[in-house]
């Protein structure tokens, strides 16, 4: 029987788990949310990942924020290691991956032979991140899987100037008040996402995309591409991303054993 | 994170203690009985004039540091902040006057109630504009007077004619210091005293060059505790003994290969202020991960090896001006890329200290710069000297591990 990998990717808002045999094929995952037991959250998510797969002598590496109370892994890496991993095995070449999160955002450089060239994560403030999302959307009343739907048909571009959360949302509520459209200035929310990455470094190149923000809100990789000269990949399931890398590294371990 | 290691305590820290105690005692006394003038001083200000002339000498950015340490600077920088002072200026000057205005003090644990009456307030700006506020603030408390040295700052060369200005202005606080201590001006005592700071600088410095060595003796983290006689006791022979004995130790840990980060595999440079409040966690994040912090620009900031008892005045105007944190970006590049390469440095640690900008060299491009030049990483860690609402430990954390990581791939 093949050897069974996994990777745990314990974010501030969401657990994932992705199970690899040894040729690096995602066979099982799961997503689900972190709440405040990170342990139980990642068992958990491992546990459904596997589903009817026998979990017999899995190699397990944990990342994200709480990959510390994984006390059943084998391993640790940072999300950023994890991310340029599960990235590089995907595209193969030299890339920029963007990683939006829940609350935090990173650019990634790799080079061509995967290696990491450097990388950014975005100050503390969540603007630009999938918190600053959804405290937008808890504002103007809208369910976060409209937005998505609703910025497509906004008819303007619209600019959110703000880059603290508190002040982008007064700013909209004023914008309300003055009567701009609700998809305008979700497209804005967006648009802003946009800003936030772009001041983090310099991005030229084959871009990547992952993280849950852009799995639920596609857009937003839509968006990017408008912005930036090279071309953006969002792999077809950017919010496995991390845990991916996870696995890979557990596979890597064995196999370097 | 890696497994938390057992780092090697320095046996001098048992002195270390015994010379800060018995200065805040004497501090205390001369609170109490008022047998001593006590002069305020910046940290990086004309102490040695005061010293020379009897008075006993208090530095407001110690005190405010140990309420960093101890991190109930937190408690007090709101308080500072109520009462006008924003957040978003130096985190030592709002924990300061916030503890000032909520009558507390970390000097308890030495029998003071408060921080002790100044006699007299001397700064210099060679730092920031932020201590000259600072003083003011309690020159209109106490009614006392403030006098002091206007360094300008962002130098690209220390000229001549700005040495000769600062020496001028250092010579007119003497007929001032005359005056309060009731005492005559005695240039000889003076030289004596720079003489003693000279001294103390190059024990000092030669301290902080024993990481040069692989594996380093002592750490950044350890430098910032040990650079307190440093700061306040220059120019006065018990920095001097302490430096000594703290320098035989470390030699004697170079002689038998004792490493302060066991294992150590990796060398980091740190520019920018400490994190009061974290340097235990730092060092041990650090730690585990194989890493020493072995150079920093802050700790070397008190090597003063200009001091020159032939030309007390001017040697002193010189040797404040020269300062890193007065310099232009094109001496601190050139003076990080002399350290980079003396301590064998793999990656630099910027801190953006968000109430420090003015000790704060990432801004305006620079890790960017010396990355293209020096060929080695960098990583930003947004945070405060101070203000620990300012800092994610978390993130801190994450960032500092994948730096290693990124060097270890």
């Amino acid at each position: 029987m093949s050897r069974l990998y996994a990777g745990i990717d314990v974010g501030s808002c969401t657990t994932k788990a992705v199970i690899i045999d040894s040729r690096g094929e995602i066979i099982g995952s799961y997503v689900r949310k972190s709440g405040i037991d990170y342990r139980m959250a990642a068992e958990d998510a491992l546990k459904r990942a596997l589903g009817t797969i026998e979990p017999n002598g899995i190699k397990i590496v944990s990342t994200g924020y709480g990959r510390h109370n994984v006390d059943f892994a084998v391993g640790r890496r940072t999300e950023i290691a994890c991310h340029a991993k599960g990235g590089f095995k995907y595209l193969g070449k030299g890339f920029t991956l963007i990683d939006i999160g829940g609350q935090d955002n990173k650019v990634i450089r790799i080079d061509n032979e995967g290696k990491r060239i450097d990388f950014r994560m975005n100050r503390k403030c969540a603007a630009g991140t999938g918190a600053f999302i959804e405290e937008i959307a808890h504002r103007m009343n809208i369910p976060l899987e409209e937005l998505d739907p609703l910025a497509r048909k906004a008819k303007k571009r619209f600019k959110i100037g703000s880059y603290c959360t508190v002040f982008a949302c007064t700013e909209i509520l004023s914008h309300i008040r003055a009567g701009v459209s609700a998809e305008d200035l979700v497209r804005g929310v967006f648009e802003s996402v946009i800003d936030r990455i772009l001041e983090m470094m310099p991005i030229k190149g084959t871009v990547l995309m992952c993280g849950g923000v852009v799995e639920h809100f596609p857009i937003i990789a839509e968006l990017l591409r408008e912005r930036i000269d090279g071309e953006v990949i969002v792999p077809p399931r950017p919010q496995l991303n991390g845990a991916y890398g996870a696995a890979l590294f557990a596979m890597e371990m064995d196999q370097m054993k | 994170m890696g497994e938390e290691k057992k780092i090697p305590q320095l046996k001098s820290t048992k002195m270390l203690k015994e010379v800060m105690s018995k200065y805040f005692y004497e501090l205390a006394e001369a609170s109490k009985t008022r047998n001593k003038k006590i002069a305020w001083c910046t940290s990086v200000g004309p102490a040695e004039l005061a010293i020379s002339m009897g008075f006993l000498v208090f530095y407001p950015e110690n005190h405010a540091a140990m309420m960093g340490a101890n991190r109930t600077a937190t408690e007090y920088i709101p308080v500072a902040n109520a009462y006008g002072y924003s957040p978003d200026i130096c985190s030592y000057l709002t924990s300061d006057i916030g503890a000032y205005l909520k009558r507390e003090t970390p000097l308890k644990a030495y029998g003071m109630e408060s921080v002790p009456k100044p006699d007299v307030l001397l700064y210099n700006t060679n730092q920031c504009r932020d201590v000259y506020d600072w003083f003011s603030f309690y020159s209109r408390e106490f009614n006392v007077p403030i006098y002091g040295v206007n360094t300008p700052r962002n130098q690209p060369e220390v000229r001549e004619d700005v040495v000769e200005v600062c020496a001028r202005q250092m010579e007119e606080i003497v007929p001032h210091l005359e005056e309060i201590s009731g005492q005559k001006f005695d240039i000889d005592r003076f030289r004596e005293v720079l003489a003693d700071s000279l001294k103390c600088s190059l024990l000092w410095e030669e301290v902080l060059n024993t990481a040069a060595n692989v594996p380093a003796p002592a750490t950044f983290f350890d430098h910032c505790i040990h650079m307190g006689p440093a700061v306040v006791l220059r120019g006065r022979k018990e920095a001097i003994e302490y430096y000594e004995t703290l320098l035989q130790e470390l030699k004697e840990r170079v002689r038998n290969g004792i490493a302060a980060v066991p294992g150590e595999k990796h060398r980091f440079y740190w520019d920018g202020m400490p994190i009061w409040g974290k340097l235990r966690v730092l060092s041990n994040t650090f730690a585990s991960l194989n890493s020493a912090v072995v150079v920093s620009s802050y700790c070397n900031s008190w090597v003063f090896s200009k001091f020159d008892p032939r030309d007390p005045f001017r040697s002193m105007a010189r040797a404040y001006c020269s300062i890193f944190i007065c310099q232009d970006d094109n001496f601190k590049e050139r003076y990080i890329e002399e350290k980079v390469e003396k301590f064998k440095i793999d990656g630099i640690i910027f801190h953006d200290s968000k109430t420090c900008p003015n000790n704060t060299n990432c801004r305006y491009a620079m890790p960017q710069r010396l990355q293209e030049r020096l060929e080695i990483p960098f990583l930003i860690i947004n945070g405060d000297l101070n203000d620990l609402r300012c800092f994610s430990e978390e993130q801190t954390i994450t960032n500092i591990e994948a730096f290693v990581e990124q060097l270890e791939e």
